[in-house]
This record gives C-alpha cells, sequence and structure tokens, in this order.
C-alpha cells in the first residue's frame, strides 16, 4: 500500500527515452575500424607501417612495369629497347614489352603447329570447354552423357584432331601377319579376333568352372572387345586429315594434353591402388605399397629422365614410344601415386559400418566400393583431388627440361629470337606466363573450396 | 540353409565349390598378379640386357671409378676433373643437401611468419600474407626458379661493379661474394667451450626438470643454458686472442679488383636462385599448414589454460604450441621432403645438384643411363625413407595418448 501512496506522490515522471547518442567519432567509420584493425598497439601500429613499406616495395614497380611504363606497341626489338641497347625507349627505361607477347601469343599456344591445321587445336580446345563447363556447374543436366563424354568421347576426337589418326597396327602375336603378310592392317585385325577368342574362351571356362551363368562373363568380354576394336578402328581409319606428330606440337596445347591426361589417368589408376593398399590380400597391399612409395620417394624430375632415357631401353629392339607419350606416362604414374594417398585417407575416413553394413546387406566387392565406400570417400577428399590436380598442372612444367615445348618451354625457347631480344624480353614473358599458371590454379583452387562448402552446407542440414 | 550360406566354402549352383571360395579366388588372384609381375619384370630386364648389348654396354658399376673429367663450380669436398663419377655423386649429393638444408630453415621461417600473420587481428597484415600465399602457391616451381635466376638476379650489376653490402660483402650479376671466416689458432678452444656449454646445458636440464618432479622448485635453465652456451664461448674468444696474440677468427672480405670482385666466398647466383625459390614457394605451403595447426587448438585449451592461472606466454608455450605442433609436424615434415626432391630443379638453371651432375653431365658423358638414373632413384628413395621412418617414430611418440 505504502509502494503505491510513494508513486503517486512523485511530481514528474519522465515518459519518453532519450535518444542514443552517436557512438564517441574514436568508435565509429573509417578511424575506429582503422584503430582496431590497423593500430590496436604499438606492435600492431608497427607491423602495419611493415606491411605498408613491404607492399610499398613491391607493388608500385611491378605496375610500373606492366603497365604504366609498359610499352604496348611495336614491331620489333628498338620499341622495347632503351637508346643505349639501339631502341627508341629513354635510357633507363625499364617496363614490359607487350608486343613481344602479341607477336609470340600464337606461337605460345600452338607451338610449331601447323598453322593452316590450328582450326584443329581450337576445335579441341572447344569441345573441352563444352564438355567441362556443364560438368562443373553442379545444377546443369545431365551429368551422366556429360561424364561419358568427356571420359570417351572427348578423349578420342580430340587424338583424331590433334594427331590426324590414321595409326597404323602391326600384327602382334604373328599369326596375323603369316597369314596377311600383304596387308598390314589386315594382320592386325585376324591377330585382334584371335586375343578376343581366347579371352572368350576363358571367359567361358571360369563361368563354367565356377557354376555362374556362363551368358554374363562372355557378353561383358564382347562389349568390351567390340568397343576397344570401334576404337582403335576410328584410330586407324583415314579421316583426310594431315597427320601432325606429337614433336611439333607445343605450347599451352602440350601443357593441356599433359594435365588432363595426367588427370584422367592418375584419378582411376589411383583409386585401385588406394584399394589396393587397403585390401585384405598381403601380395596385393604388398605390390601396391611399394608402387605408391617408390613414384612418392624419387622426384619428378628423375621419372622423366628415367621415361625419357630408360624407357626405350626396355622395349624390344625397334618398339619405339612417342617422346610426349613417355612423359605422359611418366607424369601419370607418378601423379597415380599421390592420388592414391589422397584417396587413401578418404577410405580411411569412412566408418567401419559403413563397410559392415555394405557386407550385411550381401554386396559384393566391387558392389560395395562402387555403391556405398567409393561415393562417400571421393566426396571426402575432393579438396585433396583438386591439390593433386594442381600439384600436376604445375608440374607439367617439368617437361621442358627433356626437351618438350610445353608452355613454358615455349617461352623459354622465344629467347633465342634475336628480333625481341631485349633486357626487358624474360622479365616480361615471366610475368605473362605466371599470370597464366595462376590463374589457372587459382580457378582450380577456388572450385575447389566451392565444392568444399556445397558438400559441408549438405552435411549439415 | 542359412547357416550354409555363411560358411566360406558355399556350395554354388553346380559349380566348383572351391573356386567360389573368396579366400581361393585371392589366392588365385594374388599368384596370377606375381606371374604377371615377375614375367613383365623378366621381360623388361630381358629387353634392356639385349639392347645393352645392341649399343655394346656392358651394365655393370665398375664405370663408377672413371674419371669423370669435368668442372663443377660449387664443390664442398675435394674433387678435380680427374676424381671418379663417384666423387661427382658426393659432390652432387652435399649440394643437393646444401641447398635442402638451408632452404629448409628459410622456408620454415618465412612460413611460420606469414602463417602466424595470416591469422593476424591486424587487417593488412592478414591480407599481404593472404595474397603472398595465393600468389606464391599457385605459381608452378620451376618458373618461381627461372623468374629469380634469368629475371630478377640478372638484374644485379654486371661483373666489373657490384652492390657493397656492407659487412655482408659485395654481390653483383656473378653471384655474391660473402666475408669468409679465417679460423685462428685459437678457435679450437671457442668450438669446445660451446660444446661443453651444450653437454652442460642438457645435464643441467634434466637435473632441473628431476628436481622439479620431487621438490616442485624450479631452476632458471633457459638463463643458465643460454650463459653456458654463449656468454661462456664469448669470454674464451677474447680470453684466447690475448692469450695466442692473435684473433682466433676473422674475416676475409671481397674487395672490388679491375676484373670484379675477389676474395671472400662466392656464393653462386645458381645457388641463390634455386634457394629463393625453393624457400618462398614452400614456406606458402608451410604457412598453411601452421594457420591449420593454430586454428585446430579449441579455444576452450587457451580459456582452460588462463583458469588454472597460466599467463599468456606459459599457455603459448605449455597448452598451444605443443597441441598445435602435433597437427603441424607430420605435414610439415612431407613439405621438407618436397622441398629436398623439388631441389633436383637446378638441373634446369645448371646448379651442380645430385640431378644436374650425376643423372645429367656424368650420365650424358658416359650413355650410361641404367646405372646412373638407379642409383640417383635409389638416393632420392632413401632419404624419404628414412624421413618417414623417422615420422613414424615420432608420430607414434607424440600421438594423443587416449584412456
Amino acid at each position: 500500500m505504502s509502494d503505491i501512496q510513494a508513486e503517486s506522490d512523485l511530481t514528474y515522471v519522465r515518459e519518453e527515452m532519450l535518444a542514443e547518442a552517436p557512438p564517441p567519432v574514436r568508435d565509429k567509420g573509417a578511424v575506429a575500424w582503422l584503430r582496431k584493425n590497423l593500430f590496436s598497439s604499438w606492435l600492431n601500429g608497427a607491423m602495419t607501417v611493415l606491411a605498408l613499406y613491404v607492399i610499398w616495395v613491391i607493388v608500385p614497380p611491378l605496375l610500373n612495369f606492366a603497365f604504366f611504363d609498359a610499352v604496348w606497341e611495336g614491331a620489333s626489338r628498338e620499341a622495347c629497347a632503351t637508346q643505349q641497347q639501339g631502341g627508341v625507349q629513354p635510357n633507363g627505361w625499364f617496363g614490359a614489352c607487350w608486343p613481344y607477347i602479341g607477336d609470340y601469343f600464337a606461337q605460345f599456344v600452338y607451338g610449331r603447329y601447323p598453322i593452316d591445321q590450328r582450326w584443329r587445336v581450337d576445335i579441341v580446345f572447344a569441345l573441352f570447354v563444352i564438355g567441362l563447363v556443364p560438368l562443373l556447374i553442379p545444377s546443369a543436366p545431365a551429368k551422366g552423357p556429360n561424364i561419358v563424354y568427356m571420359a570417351v568421347i572427348f578423349p578420342v576426337v580430340a587424338l583424331l584432331l590433334l594427331s590426324g589418326g590414321d595409326f597404323e597396327y602391326g600384327s602382334f602375336i604373328g599369326i596375323g601377319e603369316a597369314l596377311a603378310s600383304a596387308a598390314y592392317d589386315a594382320g592386325f585385325w585376324i591377330d585382334y579376333a584371335l586375343l578376343a577368342l581366347v579371352f572368350l574362351g576363358l571367359a567361358f571356362a571360369w563361368a563354367k568352372a565356377t557354376g555362374a551363368h556362363a551368358l554374363e562373363p562372355i557378353k561383358l568380354v564382347l562389349v568390351i572387345m567390340a568397343a576397344l576394336a570401334v576404337l582403335l578402328f576410328l584410330l586407324g581409319f583415314d579421316f583426310g586429315l594431315e597427320s601432325v606428330p606429337t614433336s611439333v606440337w607445343g605450347g599451352l596445347l602440350v601443357t593441356l594434353v599433359i594435365a588432363v591426361t595426367g588427370i584422367a589417368a592418375s584419378l582411376p589408376l589411383g583409386i585401385l591402388l588406394a584399394l589396393g593398399r587397403r585390401s585384405d590380400m598381403p601380395i596385393v597391399r604388398f605390390v601396391c605399397v611399394v608402387f605408391i612409395e617408390f613414384w612418392r620417394g624419387v622426384p619428378l624430375i628423375t621419372v622423366l629422365f628415367m621415361s625419357s632415357v630408360m624407357l626405350p631401353l626396355f622395349l624390344p629392339e625397334g618398339v619405339s614410344f612417342d617422346k610426349l607419350l613417355r612423359a605422359l606416362i611418366g607424369v601419370a604414374l607418378f601423379s597415380a601415386a599421390y592420388m592414391a594417398e589422397v584417396v587413401r585417407g578418404g577410405l580411411q575416413a569412412i566408418p567401419k559400418g559403413q563397410y559392415e553394413g555394405a557386407d550385411a546387406v550381401g554386396l559384393a566387392y566391387w558392389q560395395k566400393m562402387r555403391l556405398i565406400i567409393l561415393p562417400q570417400a571421393l566426396t571426402l577428399v575432393i579438396p585433396g583431388i583438386v591439390n593433386t590436380f594442381i600439384g600436376l598442372f604445375k608440374d607439367t612444367t617439368l617437361v621442358l627440361i627433356i626437351g618438350l615445348f610445353d608452355f613454358l618451354g615455349q617461352i623459354q625457347s622465344s629467347f633465342t629470337d634475336p628480333s625481341w631480344a631485349t633486357p626487358v624480353q624474360a622479365v616480361t614473358a615471366y610475368l605473362f606466363a605466371a599470370f597464366v599458371y595462376w590463374v589457372f590454379c587459382f580457378a582450380m583452387s577456388r572450385y575447389s573450396i566451392f565444392t568444399e562448402n556445397r558438400l559441408r552446407a549438405g552435411h549439415q542440414r | 540353409m542359412a547357416v550354409q550360406d555363411a560358411l566360406p566354402g558355399r556350395v554354388g549352383s553346380g559349380g566348383n565349390a572351391v573356386l567360389n571360395d573368396q579366400r581361393v579366388r585371392g589366392v588365385i588372384f594374388q599368384v596370377l598378379l606375381i606371374v604377371a609381375i615377375v614375367s613383365f619384370a623378366w621381360w623388361i630386364i630381358h629387353n634392356t640386357a639385349v639392347n645393352l648389348r645392341a649399343q655394346g654396354i656392358e651394365f655393370g658399376f665398375d664405370i663408377m671409378l672413371d674419371s669423370a673429367g669435368f668442372q663443377i663450380n660449387q664443390t664442398l669436398i675435394d674433387y678435380q676433373e680427374t676424381s671418379s663419377y663417384v666423387r661427382v655423386y658426393f659432390v652432387g649429393l652435399f649440394n643437393t643437401l646444401l641447398v635442402s638444408l638451408i632452404g629448409i630453415i628459410m622456408a620454415t621461417i618465412i612460413g611460420f611468419v606469414v602463417g602466424i600473420a595470416r591469422l593476424s587481428n591486424n587487417w593488412i597484415v592478414a591480407k599481404a600474407a593472404y595474397v603472398y600465399i595465393e600468389v606464391l602457391r599457385n605459381i608452378p616451381l620451376l618458373l618461381q626458379i627461372f623468374i629469380w635466376y634469368f629475371a630478377v638476379l640478372r638484374l644485379l650489376p654486371p661483373k666489373r661493379e657490384a652492390i657493397d653490402l656492407g659487412p655482408l660483402g659485395l654481390l653483383n650479376i656473378a653471384g655474391w661474394y660473402a666475408p669468409s671466416p679465417v679460423f685462428g689458432p685459437g678457435f679450437d678452444f671457442v668450438v669446445g667451450a660451446i660444446l661443453l656449454g651444450l653437454a652442460a646445458s642438457f645435464l643441467i636440464r634434466a637435473w632441473a626438470r628431476r628436481r622439479q618432479m620431487a621438490t616442485g622448485e624450479r631452476f632458471p635453465v633457459f638463463w643458465t643454458a643460454l650463459a653456458l652456451v654463449v656468454a661462456v664461448p664469448i669470454v674464451v674468444y677474447f680470453l684466447a686472442d690475448a692469450l695466442t696474440k692473435g684473433a682466433p677468427l676473422t674475416m676475409e672480405y671481397a674487395t672490388q679488383g679491375n676484373f670484379g670482385p675477389r676474395g671472400g666466398t662466392r656464393i653462386f647466383p645458381e645457388f641463390i636462385g634455386l634457394l629463393f625459390a625453393l624457400s618462398f614457394y614452400t614456406a606458402s605451403f608451410i604457412a598453411e599448414i601452421v594457420r591449420a595447426g593454430i586454428l585446430a587448438v579449441p579455444h576452450g585449451q587457451t580459456e582452460a589454460s588462463f583458469s588454472l592461472g597460466l599467463r599468456p606466454g606459459h599457455t603459448l608455450r605449455l597448452v598451444v604450441i605443443p597441441q598445435a605442433l602435433r597437427v603441424i609436424i607430420p605435414p610439415l615434415t612431407s613439405q621438407y621432403l618436397n622441398l629436398t626432391k623439388n631441389s633436383s630443379l637446378a638441373v634446369a638453371i645448371a646448379y651442380p645438384d645430385l640431378v644436374s651432375v650425376f643423372a645429367g653431365t656424368a650420365l650424358n658423358q658416359t650413355g650410361r643411363a641404367v646405372e646412373f638414373i638407379l642409383i640417383t632413384m635409389a638416393t632420392y628413395l632413401a632419404i624419404s625413407l628414412v624421413t618417414s621412418a623417422f615420422m613414424n617414430w615420432y608420430n607414434s611418440r607424440v600421438a594423443l595418448v587416449e584412456r
């Protein structure tokens, strides 16, 4: 009662609240941001100043070189040389020489690929982009056909277009040669048919021995052998394209061929090796461990040396491998070992219950792996896989050491041209090369982060 | 029926029961694998033997004793043109190890600085570290080596001129002319003092630890060790200086001559270019490893340590860093290994490392591909395997013991 009494005695009650006062100047806007993020303490302030100094030392000279002092037009070295060096620029000038890049751009992309045939390379690039872009966009439809296109159709078409096709195969068992000594190709096909028959017989025998249905393995062998035959026929067919040997391929074309083939070969091979390393069969496990540790233990450059000087010794006399193909084999095996370790990480991260669950519902080994384990394991390690891809892409530069002309190799070889020889030539070319490689690798790493976030969102839901 | 199905030797519909047994199939598959691998190996060896015979080369390692007959500019051990290929091998190996070791130290320092900077509250420092990482690790190492060697180092003054770095010597396009140490007669005593100091520090540390376990009393181990390892040798240095009438250590500086700098220790531009490229490139990976390692320690650990009353310095040293290191060390070692293997790119700029002189020059000169490549690969393989063995041992030592 007394409370109410007291309240009513109050002569003044404030009814509206005061408006919020603005925060002090030092706590708001740019000043506050600077205080909080850059100068929160003396040490922090000193570090800011140091960082600004480092940026000041690096960035303005780089921008000056690349843009403000750069030469954009010119026909030969005079445009990019100082007067002392016999050019038109003032002494002490130091800037990029972009007309040289423009002049050589086509060579950096195609290498010494015949100029009138470069449309073939363009078509391959276009086909690649057409297949790749929808594959990378998660919401794009028809992933299945898209994968078939990228994994089967594109490689064949690309190989035909780039090399010109019309490959020749000889008899490989010898029976065909004896039967059809006149026709080189016929000898091969006779041998191929014989080999197919042998495989069919083996499949049939295996089916009989195990009591399985005989039709399944025979169908499998038939499909594989027929598909291979179609492939070989296409590659051997003369489409009337001019043959372009790989020795004249070069530039970005070779870089991309090595990178894409390496990626395409290393993923399945790496998965197989990873499964082998975690297999119950001791000998399989041992073989996989030795294989993986060997390739991971040696530098890629020794692998490439081996493939360029030792591989020819490994083959029977008269058989020789294309130089590019030898490098490809080395790169693929090398990155397969790294891929295997990445995939193994994913396999180990899958809870044991998933394996046991798959066993419990009666799935056989390959069904279990294909339907239950690998889809989960591979999505888990997408960042690792993309990292391996990025590493592989960067490692393609090493082929220049064994005398192939990839993008960087083509740039190195352009230095021998006296018509653009100036002190700024190398700096300009390396800046350009660094930018191109950086764009490719950075795009891959961003895409990997994007995928990672997308998949993690799925987990958190 | 259900019981029968579960048995390994299940009888299929009219087939051979043995062939349907998982274990038998496993054995068959493995036997086939062995046969395939052995015959493949035999095929390769046979082909190689035939090819070598056709080329008139006899396989064997006695070639290693022949005289090499070429010069190597940077040799850590005594080497002449008449030295054998075995010596070439060791020259190359030591050069590889030298650039790897210094590269590892530099990459670790830069990597830790950048990795911690990446986590800084300071916006500009964090962003600068981010840009460093994203730029450096997305450009191929070989290109970075070229950039350092053919672009950056070529901007240095020509042979007859030089940048004077003061106490650090002279620098021009032909390399860095660093001051070279000249050891006086008393220097052995200084080295002995340092070694004794190190040994004493270890003993004191063990004693201090035992005493702390027993009594709880602490002993300033760090300052004692510092005094023993640094201060005592300095005193010994001046004592030796006074007693033997000659400084135990003097520096010989390079001087500018008419035909370029003379004297000092010349460090070749190939070495500098390779070292910088390797260190800055690998540092970008180490920075990410360090960042991930520090982020992997939950904030609760820091809070718990504060609530126990530990000071920030002790929290960092006793709680955060040991746990972060457990995450950092394994990938860090693999980066060290990568750096060592990547040092083989030296061949591109002719730094005389193992691949360059042994699998390169010597191989080309003799044409004995098989022997030289095998030895080179075996060397790198041995380095890797030893490192991984050490890593496994370390991992099992620091692994979290869960109760």
